[in-house]
């Protein structure tokens, strides 16, 4: 009746579900009409085409972290430097987007290269501290997150702007906004990024499922000791994979800093895009289609959310909750896996 | 009617498309050693988790001193008086043998634990059954054998009339063998009963009674053992006719392969465990390293195939040094190894079956072209290794996980001896196997040494290191003690020689 893999796409749709149904019994609970909360949740990412742009844009970063947080994970790797990765990445991509004005099919490519070249050296560091030391990747990824945070800070302040809260806008020249794209969807910030996205999660399965390097990545991450036995430089896998994740979610900063704003701003804390990359790839199965899947379920109800409050007076922090309790279904796919085993055993 | 102790009638425990134990009945007198016989997979423990209370069946009844009983847990089989020693020995380390015994039913005396009584507690249980047991030594100090009765010794504190022993003799020396044996006719003088799980039909004659046997989750029969041969037990347990004596021709070594010289190597605690080693393996034969478990056998084969540095010494394969080279050279050079630990070293076990037969190889062609893998090559390369190797496997896509034991093994062998090295180096590669797969899996040794490799069996089983070997080398404390011929040695000298007393008379090679 049911089989692996449809038991692997059945866990988290029904997580998701009930996460929505606990949602519901919230909203009841607090004396909102969740009925309305959810239409106003639709309505707010697919209600109109401002709202379908904007709900893309966010689509966007959320796959590139998504990709990185799963690679880094296929890999036997808890990459919590994401976050860090999309600060760097968006500053260097900002950087290069500002510093010169050249020919588009040049200036966008370094752009997006500088990014994702930032994001990879910030995950080479944990990457080259797991495999020569030993020192735990989770541990050293999280210091790497303030380090980008406070450090980008202080580079937007001294070195790309004098003495502001912004850095320069980009040239046209180095960005993903598409003008046509935006009339299109009654001017929301929608750009280019979406197809860049779509590419690199292309990139990821390529890269994991049809190549040897891949092979030797997954073969590490279930099971080093028999990777080493077999051959391979686990060290040298523990450093790629930090690399590519690194330069995924620094990729998922350029989106922000070249598309939506073309710029960057000085932030206070962090943007949360790393660590909502988490839950997209634990929702995602770790997979790239899922995790474009799921990238697209998080942005749609984060920009769906911003309509609770203004169309049925819901906050958008039950939102959060749904969210969160989304994640807790998923985190406890176990108990689902039960009920289902209980479910089918019943059915025979 | 008999009088028996425990009584498990026509018991069927199914688990998610399996039929675990189908109708099995096992009935054990009072006072009697029972063999519960079978292979792999067979569905031993199955039904000894169901006695234990550890699995609930769907059918059949269990009666305990004739009372029907309904076993839920193992707080109630132990009320009952069942006692089980697993396999896997339950103890805490750090903690005395008499904190160990008394873990979960602790004598208390005010507040606090009383732990004077429970030491003489314990030191007259262990007088009475001979058991020769230190009450107040931590485990992480004693062996392996006094660990096993130690948790013995705690299945009869908690008061058990019936002891479960899942495959006891696993872990022992031919010594310590032997002093189990005495153990258990002790026990039985007191009127204890015990369940005797193997699937080593040898310790079956010597000791047990009664022997029930299963195969594939069938209840196939009880028999009793003076009646019986190890034959007659052996087609039953495997379903056809079984051949004990390996069958091989004399060996006809010819160069060296494999030549070691004063080979020191260190453990990952920096303990020096081989110490100065010298081993020649010469084309042609199969050498069988003997001796107990921790005398450097590991240390010895992780040098030999790079995953472990050596501090001195020369590793040479056909002449050329391949000392410190890292695996895939050594394994490039002509060196295939069946690990001793297959789920940790030998498998990907969440890879399917046919990408773990490329482990080594997903990197050449055909497998791979220009970086990219050709997963065609990969998967008609697994076909034709399942066919040649009998793997059982639902297909050649499935995870190596799903695999038994013995097919998971079947499947490293493949590989490794498909790849045709100069050098075979086997681990310890029929541990926890039936006799069907062990012989299988010795035809295949013998079959590669007369293709004219050289093959080196690591093995803690003297019957096999005797059937399969065309040399012994004993190692004993980090060195090669003695070289001996299986014709020219046997059992008790062999485990005198591992255990470190010199040979008494001088040659062997």
């Amino acid at each position: 009746m049911f089989s692996n893999r449809l038991f692997n796409i059945l866990i988290p749709v029904i997580s998701v579900v009930l996460g929505l149904l606990a949602g519901a019994v919230i909203m009841i609970s607090f004396g909102y009409n969740p009925v309305a909360g959810y239409q106003a949740l639709w309505n707010g990412s697919f209600g109109d085409t401002y709202f379908f742009g904007e709900t893309i844009r966010q689509v966007t970063p959320y796959i590139f972290t998504g990709l990185a947080v799963a690679f880094a994970f296929r890999s036997g790797l808890f990459n919590i430097g994401a976050e860090g990765q999309v600060i760097v990445g968006w500053l260097a991509s900002v950087w290069v987007g500002a510093s010169f004005d050249g020919p588009m099919i040049i200036h966008l490519p370094l752009a997006l290269i500088a990014a994702a070249l930032a994001g990879a050296l910030w995950g080479f560091l944990p990457g080259l501290l797991k495999a020569k030391l030993g020192v735990h990747e989770v541990i050293i990824t999280i210091m790497m997150n303030y380090i980008a945070l406070h450090v980008s800070n202080t580079l937007i302040r001294t070195v790309l702007s004098e003495n502001k809260d912004t850095s320069d806008k980009i040239t046209d020249s180095a960005s993903l906004a598409s003008s046509w794209l935006m009339e299109w969807t009654s001017y929301s910030r929608l750009h280019y990024g979406i197809l860049v996205a779509l590419f690199a999660a292309v990139v990821m399965w390529f890269l994991l499922e049809k190549t040897t390097a891949g092979f030797e990545l997954r073969s590490v991450g279930f099971n080093k000791h028999a990777s080493e036995y077999a051959g391979m430089n686990v060290g040298k896998n523990i450093i790629l994979a930090m690399v590519i994740s690194g330069a995924f979610a620094g990729l998922g900063g350029a989106m922000e800093g070249l598309g939506t704003f073309g710029y960057m701003p000085t932030h206070s804390a962090f943007t949360n895009l790393g660590f909502d990359g988490i839950a997209v790839a634990l929702l995602g199965g770790n997979h790239a289609l899922g995790v474009v899947l799921s990238a697209i379920l998080f942005g749609t109800l984060k920009i769906g959310a911003l309509n609770m409050p203004t169309e049925a007076d819901v906050p958008s922090e039950l939102v959060e909750i749904v969210i969160a309790l989304i994640i807790f279904f998923v985190a406890s796919s176990y108990i689902i896996r039960w009920a289902l085993l209980r479910l089918k055993k019943e059915g025979k | 009617m008999e009088n028996y102790v425990v009584e498990m009638l026509n018991i069927r425990k199914e688990f998610p498309g399996i039929v675990a134990n189908d109708n099995i009945t096992l009935q054990v007198k009072q006072g009697e050693i029972h063999a519960l016989l079978g292979e792999n997979g067979a569905g031993k423990s199955t039904l000894m988790n169901v006695l234990f209370g550890l699995y609930q069946p769907e059918n059949g009844e269990i009666k305990v001193k004739g009372e029907k009983v309904n076993i839920t847990d193992p707080n109630i089989a132990n009320r009952l008086g069942i006692g089980m020693v697993h396999q896997h020995f339950m103890l805490v380390d750090t903690f005395t043998v008499t904190q160990n015994i008394i873990l979960g039913s602790e004598p208390k005396k005010g507040g606090t634990i009383d732990i004077k009584t429970a030491e003489k507690e314990v030191a007259a249980l262990s007088d009475r059954y001979g058991l020769k047991v230190d009450p107040s030594a931590k485990i992480q100090d004693i062996s392996v054998g006094m660990q096993q009765r130690v948790e013995i010794l705690k299945t009869l504190y908690r008061g058990a009339d019936v002891l479960i022993l899942d495959e006891p003799t696993a872990v022992l020396t031919p010594q310590e063998i032997k002093e189990l044996i005495d153990i258990m006719n002790s026990l039985i003088k007191e009127g204890k009963s015990i369940i005797l799980i193997t699937h080593k039909l040898k310790e079956i004659m010597e000791v047990c009674d009664r022997c029930t046997v299963v195969r594939k989750g069938q209840g196939i029969g009880t028999v009793t053992v003076k009646d019986s041969s190890p034959d007659e037990l052996a087609s039953l347990m495997v379903g056809r006719e079984i051949s004990f004596k390996t069958e091989k021709t004399a060996a006809n070594p010819k160069e060296s392969i494999l030549s070691i010289k004063g080979l020191r190597a260190k453990d990952s605690r920096k303990v020096e465990m081989v110490k100065g080693l010298d081993l020649e393996v010469r084309a042609g034969e199969i050498v069988g390293l003997a001796g107990v478990d921790g005398n450097g056998q590991s240390e010895l084969i992780e040098a030999i195939t790079g995953l472990r540095k050596t501090e001195a010494g020369t590793i040479t394969l056909n002449g050329k040094d391949i000392t410190n080279l890292p695996p895939r050279k050594v394994t490039e050079s002509g060196v295939a190894h069946i690990p001793q630990d297959r789920h940790k070293f030998g498998l990907v076990l969440d890879f399917p079956v046919g990408e773990n037969m490329v482990l080594q190889t997903y990197h050449k062609a055909p497998f791979a072209k220009k970086s990219m893998l050709s997963y065609k090559n990969i998967y008609e390369h697994a076909k034709r290794l399942i066919k040649e190797y009998d793997v059982r496997t639902p297909s050649a896509f499935t995870k190596a996980r799903a695999l038994s034991g013995g097919n998971q093994q079947k499947a490293i062998i493949g590989r490794e001896v498909d790849r045709s090295p100069d050098l075979l180096i086997a681990a310890q590669p029929t541990r926890g196997l039936d006799v069907g797969a062990i012989e299988f899996i010795h035809k295949k040794l013998i079959e590669e040494r007369d293709k004219g490799r050289a093959v080196l069996l690591l093995s803690f089983e003297l019957d096999e290191v005797l059937n399969v070997s065309d040399r012994i080398a004993v190692m004993f404390d980090g060195k090669i003690v003695a070289n001996v011929t299986p014709e020219e040695t046997n059992e008790q000298e062999l485990g005198l020689l591992m255990a470190g007393s010199k040979l008494e008379k001088e040659g062997g090679r």
